[in-house]
């Protein structure tokens, strides 16, 4: 059965591993919902976040070619519910629109949108959300004259996760722990990662 | 860049410490602390600095001039599998990086170690479409195992230690390392070559765990009809030893895929011959009627499983690998042993009770004398008139004796070869076997002979193939390297006419090749050569050909229209192999 499940990947700052790690998917004509990157908890270590629509086994087969990479420490796959996430959107709205429909400031009001610039020709307002409340959103502003929209990636925090800096100590010693290299992907086929 | 630890290399510059040297020697000095003795290239503007510095290197770095980039990266190709050594290649930027990409593709499915250097435009004329500026990292971002552009010559050290260290270690693969000409020529304190031996974001090795191994040797025990099936990792992790006294203690079957061909013995009393589309009928039919399936170092590709769904489903799996990420890949594993099966397979030998499953193996036997019968016998002693594939290397095998590196490319002639070929040592059966890469045989044996010059190498190509890197003749001629070139000459690209008789109707579609006179093509690059028609000349022109001092084409013109047989269609499982 697909469902969404978000990817996370601890990596070496390195030109170029975007790319591998984006063919990873394009080669298999799978479509990256959403994919952000940023730095991590531990320094100097990127951390990509990439959402998918897909069976666990084909995540699963994902996950392993995608550290594969040789600058890949490690790539965690979870569902939405192990994780918590957020994306940010932004909207433009024409402030005639606002200042004359009352609707509209409370529409805003209601799905939390917060004003981040007013100007007397238009107000640009943020959410931070889940994909469904932002499209809801966006939904509802659309007949007041939605001038632009644009949301974020989504950034994800696995909730079981200890992070990553015990973990990247270990990476740097030439003979790790067996914890570290454990077979975690034979222990548990179904659930690879044990964090 | 990771964190890496080191150990140092002795180098008479290392010594000399912070010597101000440019970039281009830094890389010479890399090779030579690498070990690297021979290089295959060829030169061009961007990388003219590194061929510059090379001038000075006579003694230490054999170069050979190749006459194509893709001849250069098979030639290193051949050399890899040949001496078990990382294979070097050189070329320019743009069209000469671009030349080396189905190389690459080639090594990287088939897990051969290469480190390939490209030069590249001067950095700041990168992303302005400067003359043969080429984006070499996207472009062979997909078939390297790793690739890194270098714009600062103080890089050349760690880079190219990451690069050996990342083609040869694990799964082998190949490296592609981008110099752009500026870092070339850049002067800079170099403080030696440290070789390196850990990179922290990966990970080459496991730890075995000991849990698997036990409950691989408890399936093994238990099993009544059990079956091994390896590949090019037994030859890779240089494991036949282990290998061999793993299959004879159990008493277990074994089969190949064309990559792990040469691992064991023709003569092995547990090597059943070949898995796959045109593998034996044995090893096809029997993996659909063993209980457990044992599998080392391969990869269960579609030419070896025919129909996935309906591949091995009673049996119990096992799966030995070094790259976690084919475990589970293609077939579900019942146990996984993660590792290097150097290590695993002696620790597996250790559990499993000695057995010798005479009964089991007659069935394989069994098998045998009925492709004997149908196949094997009228392609080895054929009562036709023209002559076929099979009789002339079955005369080859005699005048080798099973001594002879055997290079192929991509064909009927390839299937035949991997068939019939006979072969007393490992390394000796070099083969494009993921790509099929037609082509690759000419510069391939080139290169095997440089890797193994005190064995004889025999390249079977076809005449279709053949004429994919001709100019390879060139490289013979100034190198004068001894290699044989045998062309089966079919006078047709052979296995796409045998599917288009078989699976087209006959409808012949742009297969009917000519070929050029190859004996005089020889003799004007100095090679000598013979071109025969009839059996009764064969086994003396072999023999000529294989006792020749020096390089010889030998043109044996088969049968036309010989299809090659037994065969698993696509689309059918192993077990609808068909003999006819
Ligand atoms: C570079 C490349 N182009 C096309 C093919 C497809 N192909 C596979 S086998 C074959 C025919 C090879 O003909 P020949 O070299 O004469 O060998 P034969 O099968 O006749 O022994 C072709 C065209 C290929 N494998 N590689
Ligand atoms: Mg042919």
């Amino acid at each position: 059965m697909k469902q969404e499940y978000t990817i996370t990947v601890y990596t070496e700052n390195h030109i170029g591993l975007l790319v591998r790690i984006a063919t990873i998917f394009s080669r298999r004509k799978i479509n990256i919902e959403s994919l952000n990157t940023s730095p991590s908890e531990a320094e100097g270590i990127h951390r990509f976040t990439i959402v998918i629509d897909e069976t666990e086994e084909v995540v699963r087969k994902l996950a392993r070619q995608i550290e594969k990479q040789v600058e890949v420490l490690k790539a965690y796959y979870n569902n939405n519910e192990e994780i918590i996430w957020q994306e940010l959107a932004l909207y433009k709205v024409p402030t005639a629109q606002i200042a004359e429909k009352v609707k509209v400031e409370r529409l805003l009001r209601e799905h939390g949108a917060r004003a981040v610039v007013i100007r007397n020709d238009y107000v640009v307002f943020e959410t931070v959300g889940h994909r469904e409340e932002t499209d809801r959103l966006v939904e509802v502003l659309a007949p007041y004259g939605l001038i632009e929209f644009v949301r974020s990636a989504r950034v994800a925090i696995i909730k079981e996760s200890r992070g990553f800096h015990e973990k990247l100590r270990e990476f740097e010693l030439a003979e790790p722990k067996d914890e570290l290299i454990e077979n975690e992907f034979l222990n548990q086929q179904k659930e690879v990662f044990s964090m | 860049m990771a964190i890496e630890t080191a150990t140092q290399v002795s180098s008479p510059l290392a010594q000399a410490d912070t010597a101000s040297i440019s970039g281009s020697k830094a890389l010479l000095e890399a090779l030579v602390a690498e070990g690297v003795e021979t290089i295959f290239g060829y030169p061009g503007g961007a990388i003219m600095p590194i061929y510059d510095a090379l001038y000075d290197y006579p003694d230490q770095l054999k170069h050979i001039l190749v006459r194509h980039e893709q001849g250069g990266i098979h030639a290193a190709q051949g050399f890899a599998r040949s001496s078990g050594k990382v294979g070097v290649v050189f070329a320019t930027s743009g069209p000469g990086a671009t030349n080396l990409v189905t190389g690459l593709a080639d090594a990287m499915i088939d897990s051969t170690p290469l480190v390939a250097i490209t030069g590249q435009v001067y950095a700041h004329l990168l992303g302005t479409d400067a003359f043969q500026e080429t984006d070499v990292i996207n472009i062979t971002s997909p078939v390297t195992k790793w690739n890194y552009q270098i714009t600062d010559a103080t890089e050349i050290p760690s880079v190219l230690a990451k690069a050996f260290y990342i083609a040869r270690s694990g799964r082998p693969g190949p490296v592609l390392i981008d110099i752009t000409k500026n870092a070339q020529l850049q002067l800079f304190a170099y403080a030696g070559y440290q070789k390196c031996n850990h990179i922290r974001s990966y990970r080459p090795k496991p730890i075995i765990r000991k849990e698997y191994i036990e409950e691989a040797a408890n399936l093994i025990n238990a099993a009544e009809k059990p079956f091994v099936i390896f590949g090019q990792g037994v030859i890779l992790g240089k494991a036949e030893k282990e290998f061999a006294n793993f299959i004879e203690k159990g008493g277990l079957p074994a089969a190949w895929t064309i990559l792990g061909l040469s691992a064991l013995p023709t003569d092995h009393s547990l090597n059943m011959g070949m898995l796959g589309m045109h593998g034996n009928y044995g090893p096809n039919v029997l993996t659909n009627d063993c209980d457990v399936l044992i599998a080392v170092g391969m990869r269960f590709d579609d030419r070896v499983t025919g129909r996935l769904d309906k591949y091995a489903k009673q049996a119990k799996v096992i799966h030995l690998d070094i790259d976690p990420s084919e475990i589970d890949k293609n077939v579900k594993a019942t146990v996984g042993v993660w590792g290097d099966c150097k290590e695993t397979l002696p620790l597996l030998t250790q559990l499993i009770e000695s057995k010798s499953r005479t009964a089991w193996i007659q069935r394989f036997k069994d098998h045998d004398a009925e492709e004997n019968k149908e196949v094997i016998f009228s392609e080895l002693h054929p009562d036709t008139p023209v002559m076929t594939m099979g009789e002339v290397i079955r005369n080859l095998n005699e005048i080798s004796g099973g001594d002879a590196i055997i290079v192929t490319d991509v064909g009927q002639h390839q299937m035949v070869t991997c068939r019939y070929a006979r072969f007393n040592q490992s390394n000796s059966n070099i083969t494009s076997g993921g790509l099929g890469t037609m082509g690759f045989a000419l510069p391939a044996a080139i290169g095997a002979k440089f890797g193994a010059p005190e064995r004889t190498v025999v390249a079977v190509i076809g005449d279709g193939g053949v004429q994919m890197t001709l100019q390879e003749l060139g490289t013979i001629l100034q190198t004068e390297v001894n290699v044989k070139i045998l062309i089966l000459n079919n006078h047709f690209l052979g296995m796409v006419r045998q599917w288009q008789q078989l699976f087209h109707d006959k409808r012949y579609s742009f297969v009917d090749i000519a070929s050029p006179d190859y004996v005089k093509l020889a003799e004007a690059y100095g090679i000598a050569g013979a071109s025969i028609e009839s059996r009764d000349q064969l086994n003396e022109a072999l023999s000529a050909m294989y006792h020749h001092p020096g390089s010889y084409l030998l043109e044996v013109n088969v049968g036309k229209e010989n299809n090659v047989f037994p065969m698993v269609p696509q689309g059918c499982s192993v077990s609808e192999i068909r003999l006819k």
